[in-house]
């Protein structure tokens, strides 16, 4: 993760970590954490600023209609299934709103036919599962890029933080970006998916797109948007919930 | 000069059965250790990583209720590999096996074959994108120093006349009936040797490193002619898979060969750089 990794820890590690990797590697299951954090963790360190480098603000591939996937397939949580989401859900959603807060120089809230009326933009984009599999559907949405600029962002902001209705064992879902990918004109709220509204099981009313990145990056399900400066405060400090719960990247450009 | 030159006129006193000539230079013999590392540690986490999606897709998208041309899974109590309509029992080794304890284990590749040896998709990313860097250094080093020390032009493209069908044929025939060059021979890989090496180190590398990168969505946006080249991100995954599939046929094969050869004098040349020359008449 950004700043995660110092020069000095990088070079310990691959001193230390060399001797380590046999051994790892064929005990299988023990974790060693040492290797983890100071030798594998290279790999996403260079994966992040390599990308950021090379990617810059291209845009991900958009594609005609006849290229998207007959039926997309839905992933992870398909209901939050909790008391407050069904009363949101029974109603179609007319009561829910959208919270943007944290470090914005005016926190607001929007209701979904407010985010609708809002300029749209839509694009046929894959989505890119971490296990291998891609999808091609439709979004439409607000460019979150838009959103961050209506609430105005404080200048010690660093991430945007999603904050979601649904849990894992009672642990909620969140993710984060950083502000490249935040003000990336493809990053969406979406709000509508293959033209029709965003149903239950992909995430209604709202979800994140963003489309450079794999797909547990694209939260469901969206209930507030925090801007922060560092995201050890948030969780257990991964910047995700799959990042905190099975050390996932929390870059997923790769 | 190549290593070869300098070595006949080192050597030409010796009686031609005990001959060692210096085969490997150092850098070739660091590459060869380093890249047998890295790629047994790409492939072991690479199939971990294929454990989390068991199938192979081509076109621009691809998931479970799309056709998979290939897939291994389970049904019930047996395992199987599916290739096209063909299906296989692999019971005991893909889909179904015996795991630690008496336990049966239903991931596609078994424990023993992966990193981590238990179900982890992020562990096996952790150790498949940072050994990729190390891949990818390798192969680069290897090209620049090869093209550079003309080790690639004298060494390993054929000539005209070893690429000749006559020749190749005599070649295959050679390698079927296990006869394998002596004395001066020796000094030279032969023609498939030749064409097997370039193939892994132009073509199945490189295309294992243009297909991993067609696989990141960043990538993907960078330089979108890599989805272009291979038709789509699950295209991009097939031949992944497959031609790590053809560079574990090459170890296979490689191993093989050093072992029919002669595997001491062959691991010492990679260690050393010094090689025996077959006698004439052994």
């Amino acid at each position: 993760m950004a700043g995660a990794i110092t020069r000095r820890k990088l070079i310990a590690g691959v001193a230390a970590g060399g001797s380590s990797i046999a051994l790892s590697a064929w005990t299988g299951p023990t974790y060693n954490p040492f290797f983890q954090d100071n030798v594998l963790s290279i790999g996403e360190w260079l994966n992040y600023r390599a990308q950021r480098l090379i990617v810059g603000n291209a845009l991900a591939q958009q594609f005609p209609e006849s290229d998207m996937s007959p039926v997309f397939r839905t992933n992870g949580n398909t209901d939050p299934g909790t008391p407050e989401y069904e009363k949101l859900a029974a109603g179609q959603f007319a009561d829910w709103r959208l919270q943007i807060d944290g470090l914005v120089a005016s926190p607001a809230s929007y209701s979904l036919a407010e985010l609708r009326a809002m300029p749209s933009r839509t694009q046929i984009t894959r989505h890119d599962c971490v296990e291998g599999w891609s999808a091609i559907g439709k979004w439409t949405g607000v460019q979150l890029g838009r959103l961050l600029k209506q609430v105005g962002l404080q200048p010690n902001a660093r991430f945007i933080v999603f904050h979601c209705a649904d849990d894992f064992d009672g642990t909620p879902y969140y993710e984060s970006i950083d502000l490249v990918d935040a003000f990336h004109p493809q990053t969406l709220l979406a709000y509508a998916m293959n033209g029709e509204p965003l149903s239950v099981g992909h995430g209604a009313p709202l979800r994140l797109r963003v489309e450079r990145q794999l797909g547990y990056k694209q939260a469901k399900y969206v209930m507030r948007v925090e801007a922060v400066a560092v995201l050890s405060g948030i969780g257990d400090g991964g910047g995700g919930y799959w990042e905190d719960a099975a050390g996932y990247y929390w870059y997923a450009g790769v | 000069m190549t290593i070869l030159d300098r070595e006949r006129s080192d050597v030409s006193a010796a009686p031609a059965a005990r001959q060692v000539v210096y085969r490997h230079r150092l850098p070739t013999r660091i590459w060869h250790w380093l890249n047998a590392a890295v790629i047994l540690v790409m492939l072991m986490s690479g199939l971990m990583i294929f454990n989390a999606h068991p199938r192979l897709y081509w076109g621009q998208y691809g998931a479970n209720p799309d056709h998979s041309w290939l897939q291994i899974g389970d049904s019930g109590e047996q395992g199987f590999l599916r290739v096209g309509s063909h299906t296989i029992d692999t019971t005991g080794f893909l889909g179904v096996w015996g795991g630690p304890g008496d336990q049966t284990m239903d991931t596609a590749f078994p424990g023993w074959l992966t990193i981590p040896s238990t179900y982890d998709l992020a562990g096996a990313r952790h150790w498949h994108l940072t050994f990729a860097w190390l891949f990818v250094a390798a192969i680069v080093a290897y090209w620049i120093f090869g093209l550079s020390n003309r080790h690639i032009w004298r060494d390993l493209l054929p000539s005209r006349r070893e690429l000749a069908p006559r020749h190749i044929l005599e070649d295959v025939k050679n390698h079927a009936l296990l006869r394998f060059p002596k004395g001066e021979a020796a000094r030279r890989y032969n023609t498939l040797q030749k064409l097997a090496y370039l193939g892994v180190v132009f073509v199945l590398i490189p295309l294992q490193i243009l297909t991993g990168l067609a696989m990141s969505p960043g990538m993907d946006a960078a330089w979108p002619w890599l989805i272009d080249v291979f038709g789509g991100r699950p295209s991009a995954r097939s031949i992944h898979f497959i031609c790590a599939m053809l560079l574990v046929l090459f170890v296979v094969v490689h191993l093989l060969m050093v072992t029919l050869v002669g595997p001491i004098n062959e691991v010492r040349s990679m260690i050393t750089g010094r090689y025996r020359l077959p006698a004439e008449h052994d």
